[in-house]
Order: structure tokens, then sequence, then C-alpha cells
């Protein structure tokens, strides 16, 4: 049945941030949904891809998703650009950072003191430990997933929005809202660390 | 340029976002530092792995029903009208000289805005009192009921024995036409088979389609569209189309 997973308890938290029942109603265009249908629904994989790596919960990323896709619907009359995929992604990045937000409520040590001591860390060091003359070999897709998944935040973010996604420079800085340096100093760290993992999980495997 | 600094650079220059100067600038330091050089080689094969085994996700099918439903559901416009005559309910004399034309192919907005409508006839057709218009599990009850109704007859087949029972039939209406419903019924499930004349008398293969959480299977033949609308499973319903149209070649031979 559509809808069904709105009852449950995590969705509510998501919904009524818009209230998105009410826009029901108020904003039945049908013009403007097959506008909209057109123009945002192709990148539905692409924002659930996002979402699941941003969040680490499939469950949580379907809510932040769909919330995302009814809050661009209900912005999109005033929708001029940047492209469609990054205007999306911004959106569902604020949604995330609610769900960040509420996670941190229930947990003790919220993520984003983890990220920004982690950010303060120099890159020189990490990387230099890591053995030069060994080659890095293939992965399977879902070692690739692993790993990229326990890279700390913000890094996995702008990793993810720049290998999985393709998103330029110029956009990643839009939407993540930082400026473009802060883009190449986090990718450079992701990167580093990545490899980091990707060489030690290979060397445990011998 | 310091080893840090090109470390930096080297995402760029990777990312392909580095001018021509700078990029030239990183080239020549790698060419001088192993070090750098194998982080090049290294980021530049995670990339290529990255690409070549994918790490996306595909959304569930579940989510983007869900999106769709929420959104408003397009309507029909009067102009779109014309291009209809592939669906129209035209007099089987007009069918008859409508054989020999180039079917009709449906634009895909017009698919969706039928089947948005066929599923709006089916959630009607499940309140109360409005299943059926004619009540009855014969299929010689039912289907001279539909005579003088609709300038076709729906072809009415009683698949009790195979599982769904015949419970009855019923007008509606679909872009804005006069359309017949058989309706069955398997354990709590409703199935609407609606039933229209089209000029393709080719048969088209059954597809199923899902819409705001119903299955729908359409396919044509005999110049008739067939489009079953249910909540069932899309197993299930493909089993009630594979027994319907096995029973109609059997009838007809």
């Amino acid at each position: 049945m559509p809808g069904r997973r709105i009852e449950t308890g995590r969705a509510k938290i998501f919904a009524a941030q818009t209230g998105h029942e009410a826009m029901k109603a108020s904003e039945e265009d049908p013009e403007k949904a097959r506008r909209f249908r057109e123009a945002a629904l192709p990148y539905l994989d692409d924002a659930y891809t996002l979402a699941r790596y941003l969040l680490r919960d499939a469950n949580d990323a379907e809510d932040a998703v769909q919330e995302c896709f009814l809050r661009a619907y209900k912005h999109f009359d005033s929708y001029r650009g940047p492209a469609m995929k990054p205007w999306l992604f911004t959106i569902l990045r604020n949604v995330c950072r609610a769900e960040y937000a509420r996670r941190a409520d229930i947990k003790t040590g919220a993520i984003e003191d983890v990220a920004d001591s982690a950010e303060a860390t120099p890159l020189w060091h990490e990387a230099q430990e890591t053995p030069e003359a060994q080659m890095l070999r293939e992965k399977d897709s879902a070692a690739i997933r692993r790993l990229i998944a326990s890279l700390a935040e913000p890094f996995r973010e702008t990793f993810v929005l720049r290998e999985i996604q393709n998103l330029s420079y110029r956009e990643i800085a839009d939407v993540a809202a930082v400026p473009v340096g802060t883009v190449m100093s986090r990718l450079a760290r992701a990167r580093a660390m990545l490899r980091s993992a990707w060489l030690a999980e290979q060397e445990q495997a011998k | 340029m310091t080893c840090e600094e090109a470390e930096v650079l080297l995402q760029a220059l990777i990312d392909g976002e580095l001018d021509a100067g700078h990029a030239r600038e990183v080239e020549n330091h790698i060419a001088g530092c192993p070090r750098c050089a194998a982080l090049a080689k290294d980021y530049r094969a995670m990339s290529r792995v990255i690409a070549d085994k994918g790490a996306s996700y595909t959304a569930p099918p579940e989510l983007r029903r869900r999106i769709e439903a929420a959104l408003p559901q397009p309507r029909a416009a009067p102009n779109r009208r014309a291009v209809l005559r592939g669906f129209a309910l035209g007099s089987a004399v007009s069918a008859m000289a409508a054989t020999g034309l180039v079917a009709i192919i449906l634009r895909n907005d017009d698919k969706t805005r039928i089947q948005s409508e066929l599923v709006s006839a089916h959630l009607r057709s499940l309140q109360a009192g409005h299943l059926t218009d004619v009540l009855s599990t014969d299929q010689h009850t039912v289907k001279p009921w539909f005579n003088g109704k609709l300038d076709v007859a729906p072809p009415v087949i009683d698949l009790t024995a195979k599982g769904f029972t015949l419970i009855g039939g019923r007008l509606d209406y679909v872009d804005a036409r006069a359309i017949g419903a058989v309706v069955y019924r398997r354990r709590q499930h409703v199935i609407n088979l609606f039933v229209a004349q089209t000029s393709d008398i080719e048969r088209h293969a059954a597809r199923t389609s899902a819409r705001q959480g119903f299955n729908i299977r359409h396919w044509s033949n005999h110049g008739l569209n067939f489009w079953a609308v249910s909540d069932l499973g899309a197993d299930e319903l493909a089993e009630f189309g594979d027994k319907f149209e096995a029973a109609m070649k059997s009838a007809a031979s």
C-alpha cells in the first residue's frame, strides 16, 4: 500500500518538517506535477545513493529521499537552477542533517564533533605511513561500498558527490555550502584515508 | 611545489578541474616524486575500480511508489482526445475500416494518464455499492447485460474453476468514454478487468506495471485492449491474465 511506512514513528518526524499532507490538498496542479516528474524523478536512484551514504541506514535513507522529493515539489515553482541534481542534493542534505540532529539528541557524542576533529588532523602523516610499493588491487562493489561508508563525515559526503555522483567542485561546494578549497582538501583527505583502508584490507587478506 | 601542495592539487588534476598551467606544475612534481606518483596512480586506480564495479544504490520500487502516490496525479486534458483513437470505443464498422491503418501508438504521458484513470476507476469501484451494475457469477447473465450499453461485447469468462470468481460487470468511464469492466475476486482481492476496443488487431503480449500501489496488467488481442487492475501481487495478476487469455483462446477455437 502506498504511504504505509508513513505510519512509522521515524517517517512522522520527517513528515512533520514540511506538513506535506496539507500540501497535497492545496497544490493539486497536474501540469506542475508532470513537469516535476520529468525533471526530478530520473534522479531518484542518485538521491537514494547519496542518502544511503550520508545516513548509512536503508530505512532512514528511504524516508529522507521521500521527504526530499516532497520538499522539492513544494519549492519547484521557485526553482530556476542550478542543475536539477545538485539542487535535489542540497535539499536532501538538509533533510539528512535534520536526521543527524535527531540522532545526536538520542546518542551522546554528535557525529559532527567527530568529523571536526578528524578534519583537523593533518593529511600528511597518515598517507606517509602506507606502503608505497604495494599494488592497489580490485575489489567487488560490496567491499567498495563498505570502505566508502567507513569514511568519516564530511569526507564521505565530498567523496561520494565527486566519485559516485560526478559533481564538479563548484557544484559540490554549493551543495555542501563550503568554499571550493575546502572541497579539494576534504577530497584529498578522503582519498588518502580510502587508500590507506584499501591497502590495509588487502594486507590483512594475505 | 611541496608534497603537501601537490597532494591537494593532485585531486584537481585527477578530476580534470585544473587549468593547463597548474596541471603542468603538478605533473612536473609527480615526475620527480615517487611518493606523489604512487598516490596519483592509486587514486586513479581507485576511481577506475569504483566506476567499473559500481558503488551506487538503486531506489527500492516501494519508495518510487510512495513518492508517486504523494504527488498529484495527472488529469485528462480534453485536447488530447484526438490522439486516443486507438483506445476509443468506435463502432464495429469503423473498427473494421481502421484495421488497415497504422496502429496509433499512445504517447507515454497518455499511457500514464490512462493508467492513472484506470486506477481511479478501480478505486471508485471499491467504494460500497459501486463494484457491480450487474451482480452475477453466471457469465451467461453478465455477458448479455453489456449488450446495447457498449459498442463492443466484452468477453465474459467464468474462471471460478481456475481460482478467480466472476462476480459481475459494470459500466465505467475512462478517458471520458464508456468502458466495460468485468469484475473478479480472488480471496478478498478485487480484480477489475477493463475492456475497450482498439483499431489494432495485432496481439500484444501482456505487460505489468505498478501505479499507486496497484498492479496493472495490460494486453491486447482480437482488436480489444485489456487492463486488469488489482491490489493482487504481480505474480497472481499474471496468473489471472494467463488463465483469462488461455480460456479466451480455447473458447474461440
